[in-house]
């Protein structure tokens, strides 16, 4: 092995100095990305804690010169049902996921698992389900509530998301791997397919359910757009509108009290993420969606 | 426990022909294995019998009514997957108990929340707790009831497949490979196992299986099975001392047998390298056969052997030590035959050198002859005697 002529000796400093070089950039990028990112929540964060005068000041600065958030919290607490929009929005998120896994999980199974004629076809209706913005069915959908004197309600907000399309991708594909054994042994056993689907397969998809819920809950959290068509009545608006109607009528350009309610109403959201954070990225990883 | 009937069960993928016209009668309590190389339709068959797989033409019994119409667990079988199918999510004891909670609760005393309402529901499952601990006492799992199937070795989670498949006390089993994920150790052993399971319950088992020494070990009858079809069904001893065709010959027993090219010399008698034998065979001069030799039929002779013994010359390529005897490899020297094994004991072995030129004898009865088409082809006037054959222990 001794007179074995390596091609270009790699002395030790060199490779270590070469790692060490590779992981400075790698770091180096990911921190430059982490900071774009978390950029504009730091700067609502501080200013949630600035008085006005600072606020408008032409120099950056990260900490206040004067804290001024127990102010600016009182004022939005007082001046706005911040706890009524959270609470709004929890219901929104909450009814909307609980209809989308009872719909999307069996729809998931029947296509992943079960053999019928035109499952292929379905599926592909499926995937171009997945093309069509919200945007797109909102006038006649707006209409039939009009209709049906359903508007400024809970239901009318939560209705056009009941069927997920992308949740329907998400389990099929997480479905195909569950193995077909387990399914043949619990028909052996005598299940029905339904609960094939809720006692056998839905407990191994928890990872595809978390990383679900999450998505499904920030988005509709976040939504602006459909409540703003449905709801007038500020007692049900979600968190996006809510903080719309409080802009508009009570604080006009207070940016430190319209930061602070925008810290309180986004926190649920960064604190479910936190908790369920290691779920979340099982359920990416597994399912290979990002 | 139930008889099985199979008539005449065809089965396409496709345009694939998966099982073509399957007719099998299983006996109440017997065990019936079904062995084949991959894709020969065994799992297949053992699918329909099941109920997860419908055939397309022909009909099934089991315990003399027919079961076609019915669905999975309404045909009282059960049944032992090869990657054992364990609900991962459930514990050994859950795992064990759920066919009994299916048979016996109804749908509504199965609902979280709702089953509390139910009085009944209590003493039921105090006696599926019962039933679960009394086959988990047979099987050795007492102590893993609470466990979940990761945390189990390959072993045990077959004992736990094979627990929530006697739990259900079905009228026949079925077993799909359950041993191949195992390994060569514990595989041995619960050979040993199901066959004494087996014995223990009387109930009828079907058993498919790639490999022949689990069907020759444990069967009660063999169905060998090759595209679709089966080649022949018998018992163990039938199937090696008989082969009804060159397949089988070949698939049954280790090592694999040998085959010599012959030929049909004037008055049907066979011909082996230009020698020809006593055997003569009721066929037309000019053809080609093929003779099957186990290598237990051959042994070591000097000179020219008499008496209905067969001879040829061959050369030691490689001694193989399987401790209480050898497997020695020759090369037949000059000739197309790729060559043959021959079993020795220790003492015979070591008599031969490597390289060495020696000469193998052979019973001639104990020559099995195929035809060129692969079927079996019975000695003319040794019908009788061939049947009695007692395979030779060369050297013994």
């Amino acid at each position: 092995m001794t007179d074995l002529v390596l091609p270009a000796p790699v002395t030790p400093v060199r490779s270590a100095l070469r790692r060490f070089l590779s992981l400075v950039l790698i770091h180096g990028v990911l921190i430059a990305g982490a900071v774009f990112m978390l950029a504009p929540f730091v700067w609502m964060l501080v200013t949630s804690i600035k008085p006005p005068a600072e606020i408008f000041n032409a120099e950056i600065s990260l900490w206040p010169k004067q804290f001024y958030g127990l102010q600016n919290y009182g004022f939005a607490m007082e001046k706005a049902p911040l706890l009524r929009f959270a609470l709004n929005g929890v219901i929104l998120c909450g009814g909307i996921l609980i209809v989308q896994l009872l719909v999307a999980i069996p729809c998931a199974y029947a296509l992943a698992k079960l053999s019928f004629p035109g499952r292929n076809a379905l599926f592909v209706l499926v995937l171009l389900g997945l093309c069509i913005p919200v945007q797109v069915p909102a006038m006649p959908l707006y209409i039939a509530l009009a209709q049906l004197g359903l508007l400024n309600t809970y239901f009318a907000m939560m209705v056009p998301f009941f069927l997920s399309v992308f949740a329907i991708f998400l389990f099929r594909q997480f479905f195909r791997s569950f193995p077909d054994d387990i399914i043949n042994a619990a028909r052996l056993d005598g299940m029905s397919e339904f609960e094939i689907v809720w006692r056998i397969v839905t407990p191994s998809a928890w990872p595809a359910i978390a990383a679900f819920s999450v998505f499904s809950a920030v988005a509709h959290w976040n939504d602006l757009y459909w409540p703003l068509i449905v709801i007038s009545d500020a007692r049900l608006a979600p968190p996006p509108l809510g903080m719309m109607f409080f802009a508009d009528a009570e604080t006009g350009s207070n940016y430190g009290a319209l930061t602070a309610a925008a810290t309180i109403l986004t926190a649920p959201l960064v604190i479910a993420f936190l908790v369920a954070r290691r779920r979340f990225i099982d359920g990416i990883t597994v399912t290979g969606v990002k | 426990m139930a008889k099985v009937a199979l008539s005449s069960i065809a089965k396409s993928f496709g345009a694939t022909k998966v099982l073509d016209g399957i007719d099998l009668d299983i006996a109440d309590g017997e065990f019936l294995t079904l062995v084949g190389p991959s894709g020969c339709g065994k799992s297949t068959l053992i699918r329909i019998i099941a109920g997860l797989e419908h055939q397309d033409a022909g009909s099934l019994a089991i315990g003399g009514s027919r079961v076609d119409h019915l669905r999975p667990h309404e045909r009282r079988v059960a049944m032992v997957f090869q990657s054992y199918a364990l609900y991962p999510h459930m514990s050994v004891g859950a795992n064990i108990a759920l066919p009994l909670t299916m048979a016996r609760l109804r749908l509504w005393q199965r609902l979280p929340l709702l089953r509390l309402l139910s009085a009944e529901r209590r003493a039921v499952m105090r006696g599926i707790e019962s039933d679960v601990a009394a086959v988990a006492a047979q099987l050795q799992l007492g102590h893993l009831l609470d466990r979940k199937p990761a945390q189990l070795s390959g072993g045990q989670r077959q004992r736990v497949a094979l627990g929530r498949a006697m739990v259900r006390n079905p009228d026949v089993f079925l077993m799909d490979e359950p041993l191949s994920n195992l390994d060569a150790k514990l595989r041995v052993h619960m050979r040993t196992e199901l066959a004494e399971l087996h014995k223990r319950l009387g109930t009828t088992f079907i058993y498919v299986t790639h490999d022949q020494v689990e069907a020759m070990t444990m069967s009660d009858r063999v169905a060998m099975m090759d595209s679709g079809a089966i080649l022949q069904l018998g018992t163990p001893s039938q199937l090696y001392e008989k082969p009804a065709s060159l397949k089988v010959a070949q698939f049954i027993g280790s090592p694999a047998i040998n085959l010599l090219p012959a030929t049909v010399a004037e008055g049907g008698r066979v011909e082996l390298f230009g020698r020809p034998l006593a055997l003569s065979v009721p066929l037309e001069p000019g053809q080609a056969v093929t003779l099957g030799l186990r290598s237990e039929a051959l042994s070591l002779v000097q000179g020219e052997p008499g008496g209905g013994r067969a001879w040829f010359s061959a050369r030691l390529r490689r001694k193989e030590n399987l401790g209480s005897e050898y497997v020695l490899h020759f090369d037949l020297a000059g000739r197309d035959a790729t060559g043959v094994t021959m079993r020795a004991t220790p003492a015979v072995a070591a008599g031969v050198n490597e390289a060495a030129e020696v000469t193998l004898g052979f019973e001639e009865a104990a020559a099995h002859v195929f035809a060129a088409a692969g079927d079996r082809v019975e000695p003319r006037g040794q019908g009788a005697a061939t049947a009695s054959v007692v395979p030779l222990r060369a050297g013994a």
